[in-house]
């Protein structure tokens, strides 16, 4: 966690701009594995892009191109939506 | 090109509402709040009211936004935005911002903060006329707070100011229809929504955004942890409440109703209570007079809002 | 500096001048007397395209000043006007504009608070939002409301500053009563005023912004420090736009005035327009040898505590004149005046007065100086207590 500003570092009113907002990753929230994604079954139709509560699905252009497990937090609704079944959950890299 | 793929592209490369913000392991909201900002195409100020969304997004120094964003307090969300559209009305007029570009103003709110406490605000806005989207991400209690009801919480849900219990079959009370207090208020464009039937919702934001004059839109959201389901059941939850036909997607333009979704079956009322911890009690044998009830409930009202969607087209 | 003949205007009607001349580009507001003078007025010249402001008739003055700080933080010159219930229930607003930094002027008609319900004048109101951090100026007559209206743009957009500024005149006896007030000329005020600007306004969606975050036990404390140095920063500026402000109207309407102070064993302090009707006694009791005077207060937040002491240096017994009571604990003012002169060795007396629009009596006043007044003056039924 980045140290604490002291009040004389405060912008007024406190505004926060995205640039400077401190990250806070999620991952670790999921207790029951990961998604995973076949790429050869995955058509694209964007879905699990929609639904992903944590914006954790990341594209190039309109392409699938990985979960972002610094925020996934395992709610499998990804996995549920698939219409190919190109995502499927694994247990965790160690 | 495919609607979903015209979202991303309206994104222009940077998410509205990006990840690493505390919303509980998959909540319903995001996706409402993917939906619209990433059908609207151009700029946006997002004003929030207190709930979940706006506690969970901007804990300082964090923020999940990379939209302009405010949030003032629990009640007034549309009184907010009322200044910004007169704000931007103003300095318009003193051309003080660029001629060729409006900013929309979008208000997300939960039920609390549009049906109880935000109710004045919101109909003052509605009454004035201020150009803005105000979407109430409907999950029926106050959830943030630890799941209390709310004026949207249906008739014999159990929340934990309503519990159902040994003496009690849960809240006691009718859920207002806040679409009807919407549509009552003259708008360009009123709509009812659900959360999981993106493309519905994402049609009704095209029009609502280019209506000139308030938009409202009332969108059915999950919360596992309010309703009591796991989180990849929400489609098969937001499914049954809309082909239960306790939740009917419709939009009301200029007064007119039409529905935007007919089930092709209406499916008994057991298919949207079962999924749910909140209704577990209403499944009970003894309590047979109650679903009853709420059958006979829904039924009546899904009938009155097809006549009157027949009429208004027919009427045409 | 050319002087303008004056006008017989209200409170009310100087203020809306200051508002047509100030020129806001939104004003929203709700009624309730006796504000409403002023928005009605000003309602008249923004109809007449005196000014073209946009005025929005919200539903109720939460909404108002909720409506302000939208505005104001979206980039655009923002007033109000309220009074009385209409304040208290806007405070909830009224703190988080102060703590969101909005840049918000409000004139307030100070009238009493419920209940019971009374439309006519004490401070009650303004003292309900004495801690929010907002900047509360006080008016002493009609010519003082129109001046301070005109300051409290620059005071509250000042980059150090940025916070609300309410300009309080007392209702009724300011807000509904015609005087001689010195109107500058339009394009005075607005270049007294210059252009609105502040950091990164929320319709500027190049430059995206959160405001108003949730900040747990590790932040909220820094947020509440950051504010009250502000204020304390503010009283410079208010110095600061006063003397420019004399400079542009021969009229020196600053944080306080000190009347007849040199010699006086005895100095009365008071807020808003009792303030004159002391000044006319401390006249009739200086032509009677008795050494007396007045510390008028315009600034009572910021409260001008560190210059007090050196203001009332030779003293014995420093008067606190009260239009507003905290029952069960010390008056508001007198609570400041106490604790600014607590190494002073000056002996410090309070008096509560004018509650509900009770009037201030010359012979009150009177009584007052010799130390021969109940602690509630003009009350029917005596008073056993005393301070």
């Amino acid at each position: 966690m980045a140290e604490l500003k002291r009040w004389q570092e405060l912008p007024p009113g406190g505004l926060v701009t995205p640039g400077d907002a401190a990250q806070t990753h999620t991952g670790d929230w999921r207790t029951a594995g990961r998604p995973v994604v076949q790429y050869e079954q995955c058509v694209n139709c964007l879905l699990c892009w929609l639904y992903c509560p944590d914006s954790a699905v990341i594209l190039e252009g309109t392409t699938l191109a990985g979960i972002d497990y610094d925020f996934c937090k395992g709610c499998e609704l990804c996995v549920e939506v698939c219409p190919v079944g190109a995502l499927a959950m694994s247990g965790e890299r160690s | 090109m495919s609607r979903l793929k015209t979202m991303v592209r309206n994104q222009n490369g940077v998410q509205p509402l990006r990840g690493g913000h505390a919303l509980c392991q998959g909540c319903g909201i995001p996706m409402v709040v993917r939906t619209v900002l990433s059908t609207i195409k151009g700029p946006v100020v997002v004003v929030n009211a207190t709930g979940c969304l706006e506690v969970a997004t901007t804990r300082y120094p964090t923020t999940a936004w990379n939209v302009p964003w405010l949030h003032v307090a629990f009640e007034n969300a549309a009184a907010v935005a009322s200044g910004i559209d007169a704000a931007q009305v103003a300095l318009r007029r003193r051309h003080a911002l660029p001629a060729d570009t409006e900013v929309a103003v979008v208000v997300f709110a939960g039920d609390g903060g549009t049906y109880d406490i935000g109710l004045q605000a919101l109909s003052g806005a509605l009454e004035r006329g201020h150009r803005f989207l105000f979407v109430c991400y409907d999950n029926e209690a106050y959830m943030n707070t630890g799941v209390q009801r709310s004026g949207a919480t249906p008739f014999a849900a159990s929340t934990t100011t309503s519990p159902a219990g040994l003496e009690s079959f849960g809240k006691a009370q009718q859920r207002k229809d806040m679409t009807a207090i919407a549509v009552a208020h003259h708008l360009p464009y009123v709509a009812q929504a659900a959360s999981t039937y993106w493309d519905d919702v994402s049609r009704k934001v095209q029009r609502a955004a280019a209506a000139d004059g308030p938009a409202f839109l009332n969108v059915l959201t999950d919360c596992p942890l309010g309703w009591g389901h796991e989180p990849r059941q929400a489609p098969h939850v937001i499914a049954a409440a809309v082909e239960t036909c306790f939740w009917p997607l419709y939009e009301v333009v200029g007064g007119r109703y039409s529905l935007t979704y007919e089930p092709p079956e209406a499916l008994p009322i057991e298919r949207w209570l079962e999924g749910q911890k909140r209704f577990a009690h209403l499944l009970r044998p003894e309590n047979a007079q109650l679903r009853a009830e709420i059958q006979a409930a829904v039924d009546r009202e899904w009938a009155s809002l097809r006549a009157r969607c027949f009429a208004d087209e027919k009427g045409a | 500096m050319i002087t303008a003949a004056p006008q017989l205007l209200t409170g009310g009607e100087a203020v809306a001048h200051a508002f047509r001349q100030i020129e806001p580009d939104v004003v929203p507001v709700y009624p309730i007397t006796p504000q409403t003078p002023i928005i009605q007025t000003f309602s008249s010249m923004v109809a007449d395209g005196q000014a073209h402001t946009a005025i929005v008739n919200v539903e109720s003055e939460h909404s108002a000043m909720s409506a302000a700080i939208g505005s104001a933080l979206a980039g655009a010159r923002t007033v109000t006007a309220t009074s009385s219930q209409g304040l208290a229930l806007m405070t909830e607003v009224v703190y988080i504009a102060a703590s969101m930094r909005a840049p918000i002027v409000m004139a307030v008609g100070n009238r009493a608070l419920s209940g019971p319900i009374n439309i006519h004048c004490d401070h009650s109101d303004s003292m309900l939002v004495r801690d929010s951090g907002v900047i509360q100026l006080f008016a002493e007559n009609a010519q003082e409301a129109y001046d301070l209206t005109v300051m409290a743009p620059r005071i509250a957009e000042h980059p150090g500053v940025l916070l609300p500024v309410l300009v309080c005149q007392d209702g009724f006896t300011i807000t509904h009563a015609a005087e001689p007030v010195t109107l500058l000329r339009d394009e005075e005020v607005r270049d007294f005023v210059g252009p609105y600007a502040i950091p990164q306004p929320a319709l500027d969606a190049r430059h995206p912004a959160t405001r108003g975050p949730f900040a747990m036990p590790d932040y909220y404390f820094e947020f509440r420090r950051a504010q009250a140095a502000a204020l304390e920063a503010a009283l410079d500026v208010v110095f600061d736009v006063a003397h420019r402000f004399e400079l542009l109207s021969g009229r020196r309407t600053g944080p306080y005035e000190g009347y007849r102070l040199q010699g006086a064993d005895r100095v009365l302090v008071a807020l808003g327009s009792s303030a004159g009707t002391v000044k006319d006694v401390v006249d009739e009791l200086r032509d009677e040898g008795e050494p007396v005077g007045l510390l008028e207060l315009r600034s009572f937040r910021p409260f001008p505590g560190r210059d007090l002491a050196r203001l009332v240096h030779g003293v014995r017994t420093v008067i606190v004149l009260d239009r507003a009571d905290s029952p069960g604990g010390a008056p508001p003012l007198a609570a400041d005046v106490s604790f600014a002169l607590r190494d002073s060795g000056v002996h410090v007396t309070s008096h509560v007065y004018g509650l509900g629009g009770r009037d201030l009596h010359p012979e009150e006043v009177r009584a007052v100086f010799s130390g021969d007044a109940p602690q509630y003056l003009g009350v029917r039924g005596g008073d056993p207590c005393r301070v």
